[in-house]
């Protein structure tokens, strides 16, 4: 009896979280009469093929679209942040964490803060900025903004998660005969892999989902990233393109869902670590 | 080859004060341990010879060189062992005992004669090529202790390195790390919250309280000679018995201290004998094989049965019943008995 | 090996380095635009143009007597409380059933962490978070020591007895964590909103964010669009300062 209540709920779950995605999926291989067609003819059974699937919108998407370019750019940008921010918040972090001691606590938490200034209040004057360093409608723009969503909130990501890193292999290295340095350089990147991981997963997110400073800076179709040209395109005015937008949805998320379940685990020890042991 | 000293030292971590003024002298190739439960400031103490925490103020020396300041871990000359070992969990075992000596550049070809010379000392040499997670508590133990003895240290410094071990385990492992010790005569600093490993181990026990050392001797005298109430009751097990005197003859407010294992039948004692007779209301006796405990309390002429629980522990060569619940005649050779002062707790001439 | 500490062994030298560029980052690209921001909230700046008045509390006063502000502010307000809300019920309930172990889990977790993967663009705020919080909630379950768990049976306590008085005081925490998040997320996201409905009809569904995009972007007006962002800030600062509180009073033996 119980495990039928636990299945009934897990079910309810899988719909709730699970249904507009088949909803997506099947929207991307419907034909555009059996998409359109539901809203005039109450009869028609909205989510099953009632006609034969159709790679139509899947060859409007790559054909008509720059989808390909966007995921390129996109793919550009996020490289390039996750470098930046790997090389910024992970030694940030590990001093935080290691090296400066008391201070270290609310300087985590100063940085931290940042996060919370919203984008609104900052695309005014990074618009100047940009303008400034002539990074209007360039990948280049986004590079440089994006690390300051994604440097404060993982060095204090990885702050918590060495937190819960004992010291002692650290302590042990500099007994066996290497300095401070060497021990951070030679010992500590091995331990912080997870915690760099999880930086990674977390530049991948945002930078696949960020709109707002994509929408501000970027104005040509060939330097839009999946997040800003996919709606751009594919919204015209009120008419969408469901069917490729689903598509575009589809081809995005399925890897990085795929990611996010290998890295799952890590992620959430960095992140609550972070959070209660802060 | 070098001794320890260490002068006044203190370390203060805002209002608490882990290490509080500990003055210690260890010589070279002794064997020392510290002992004390947690927070008795031994780990600080340990961490700070080992230039982990910086003193907050005092001075410890090295041999001839003074190191509080200014000198890293790394040149001290040292080697610690930590209670979870801190083996390079990525490393092969034979590459975490090379460490150490890739850290001072030796050649080669030194190193890897090095590592076999001590993985044979260990009999750890089957294990060179796998990782630490492969291996059993026993052997990453054995694989710390290797790697400390590469670096030919002047000091070794040892962090509770049984704690992780299985108890059967535990006993073998002490013995091994003694015969080494003894061997390799390197001046060695034990941390360890156990009296038994203490004991076993020990050419001297330094033992600490809240920051402070409460006594320093042989096993021997830390155990027979307690310099006061704290280490008669931390060192021994069961511990001491404390008792108020009320004995006419001593200074007021005496406790009387006896090891359980001199508490026995009066009738075990001959009559040459010079013992303290004293009447013992039986409680409940604990039949352990080797041994027989026998909780109850003292009861003195003319008061009520005393409230603080008494322990005498009967070997099992002595056979005679008994009978929980009734009052027997017990006895403690004078010799064996300690005198402390109830109100400082301090040991004090009969 | 040298006797003495070199700058290599110094912590606070090393320390201080690592984190400078880090802290540059933050101060150059945060932390001066922030302090841009506000001063041209009070300023009568517009894009393209580089004159810089004073226009004192004037933006401030503009927005408070707008009614299409005031709408706005309503809306925010809603959408986050309110999704928040849902999401940390559903979230808990949610991890509830994937703490259990049965079959096709695997492939439930799978299902449930997708909408995480779906471009912002595209799906309602609660969808999106709650495979986010319901992980977070998940870890937090499993840092509750099983003893006491344990102890909850045995005592004899039932199913909603366990959630109510043991599992989610507990919890709290961590709860408090994704929440905080998901504040953040939720009140200052603009994607949502501008792509599904622009703000329309006739300015009724603008939130905060897309007002300023609107007024300070597309408008031009600079001072009136930083104005109404700023207006986000002391709530949620507010929000963060009490999650965190909540958060480290509230710790249990999460280790």
């Amino acid at each position: 009896m119980k495990r039928v209540a636990l299945y009934a709920a897990a079910l309810g779950f899988v719909v709730f979280a699970g249904f507009p995605f088949y909803w997506m999926l099947i929207t991307a291989f419907k034909q555009n009469r059996d998409l359109y067609v539901g809203a005039s003819v109450t009869s028609h059974v909205p989510w099953i093929f009632n006609d034969p699937p159709t790679l139509d919108h899947v060859k409007l998407l790559f054909g008509q679209t720059d989808f390909p370019r966007w995921v390129l750019n996109t793919l550009v940008v996020v490289v390039a942040v996750a470098v930046i921010t790997v090389a910024v918040a992970v030694p940030a972090g590990y001093s935080l964490a290691r090296l400066v001691g008391r201070w270290g606590e609310g300087l985590g938490m100063g940085i931290f803060f940042t996060y919370l200034i919203p984008p609104t209040l900052l695309f005014v004057p990074f618009s100047r900025l940009v303008s400034l360093l002539g990074l209007q409608d360039s990948l280049g723009a986004l590079i440089l903004i994006y690390p300051t969503i994604t440097i404060p909130f993982c060095t204090w990501l990885v702050m918590g998660f060495l937190r819960s890193v004992p010291w002692d292999i650290e302590e042990q290295a500099m007994i066996d005969g290497y300095s401070r340095l060497a021990v951070i350089l030679k010992v500590a990147p091995r331990l912080i892999v997870p915690g760099i991981l999880t930086v990674v997963v977390f530049t991948f997110t945002l930078v696949l989902q960020e709109f707002v400073y994509a929408l501000t800076f970027i104005s040509s179709v060939d330097k839009m990233t999946v997040s800003l040209g996919v709606p751009i395109a594919l919204v015209r005015g009120d008419v969408y393109h469901w069917g490729a937008l689903m598509a575009a949805a589809l081809f995005t998320s399925i890897p990085l869902a795929i990611v996010y379940n290998a890295f799952m685990d890590r992620f959430i020890q960095g992140f609550t670590m972070g959070a209660v042991k802060g | 080859m070098a001794g320890i000293e260490i002068r006044n030292l203190r370390k203060h971590f805002g209002d608490l004060h882990a290490v509080d003024g500990v003055t210690l002298s260890i010589h070279d190739g002794e064997f020392l341990v510290l002992l004390g439960s947690s927070g008795s400031g031994k780990t600080t103490l340990l961490r700070m010879i080992a230039g982990l925490e910086r003193p907050t103020s005092g001075e410890i020396h090295i041999g001839d060189q003074r190191v509080d300041g200014d000198v890293p871990p790394r040149a001290r000359g040292i080697a610690m062992v930590f209670q979870s070992y801190a083996l390079y969990p990525h490393r092969t075992v034979f590459q975490n005992i090379a460490f150490p000596l890739e850290a001072s550049r030796t050649p080669r070809k030194q190193i890897e004669e090095k590592v076999r010379w001590a993985a044979e000392l260990f009999s750890i040499s089957r294990y060179l090529d796998r990782y630490p997670r492969q291996l059993s508590g026993g052997e990453r133990q054995r694989v710390a202790l290797c790697r400390a003895l590469v670096r030919d240290p002047k000091v070794f410094l040892l962090d509770e390195p049984l704690a992780n071990l299985d108890a059967k385990l535990r006993n073998t492992a002490r013995d091994d790390l003694k015969r080494f010790q003894r061997r390799i005569k390197t001046t060695t600093v034990y941390v360890t919250h156990d009296q038994v490993e203490a004991m076993g181990l020990g050419d001297r026990i330094v033992v600490m309280e809240r920051g402070k050392v409460r006594q320093i001797g042989t096993p021997q005298e830390v155990y027979e000679e307690p310099v006061d109430t704290f280490v008669a009751t931390f060192v021994g097990q069961p511990p001491m018995n404390l008792l108020e005197a009320r004995d006419p003859a001593l200074p007021g407010r005496t406790l009387l201290g006896f090891r359980p294992e001199h508490f026995l039948p009066k009738g075990v004692f001959g009559p040459s004998d010079d013992t303290r007779p004293f009447r013992f209301a039986v409680r409940r006796v604990e039949y352990l094989g080797s041994d027989r405990y026998v909780y109850g309390s003292v009861v003195e002429a003319g008061a009520a049965p005393g409230e603080v629980t008494i322990i005498a522990k009967l070997p099992a060569t002595i056979a005679l019943p008994i009978p929980e619940g009734e009052t027997h005649e017990f006895a403690v050779p004078r010799r064996a008995l300690r005198y402390f002062d109830a109100d400082t707790g301090l040991k004090r001439a009969p | 090996m040298t006797a003495h500490r070199t700058l290599a062994d110094r912590e606070d030298v090393l320390g201080a380095l690592m984190l400078a560029p880090a802290l540059a980052y933050v101060i150059l690209l945060v932390g001066v635009p922030f302090g841009f921001a506000i001063l041209l909230s009070f300023s009568d700046a517009t894009a393209g143009s580089l004159h810089f008045g004073w226009a004192g509390l004037r933006n401030y006063a503009a927005i408070l007597g707008d009614p299409i502000f005031l709408r706005a502010l309503k809306n925010s307000a809603i959408v986050t409380v309110g999704s928040q809300l849902l999401v940390v019920i559903i979230a808990t309930a949610a991890a509830q059933v994937l703490r259990a172990t049965f079959r096709g889990k695997r492939l439930a977790r799978f299902v449930l962490l997708l909408p995480w993967a779906v471009p912002v663009s595209l799906i309602v705020q609660a969808w999106r978070i709650f495979p986010f919080a319901t992980v977070i909630v998940l870890a937090g379950l499993s840092s509750i020591p099983q003893e006491i768990v344990e102890a909850a049976i045995v005592d004899g306590a039932g199913f909603w007895r366990r959630l109510f008085q043991v599992e989610l005081p507990l919890l709290l925490p961590v709860v408090a964590v994704a929440v905080l998040f998901g504040v953040v997320y939720t009140a200052t996201d603009l994607g949502v909103v501008y792509i599904l409905t622009g703000g329309g009809p006739a300015n009724t569904t603008h939130v905060l964010p897309t007002l300023a995009f609107q007024r300070g972007i597309l408008g031009a007006d600079l001072g009136q669009g930083a104005a109404i962002a700023v207006f986000l800030l002391p709530f949620l600062v507010v929000v963060a300062v009490a999650m965190l509180r909540l958060a480290r009073h509230t710790e249990v033996g999460a280790r």
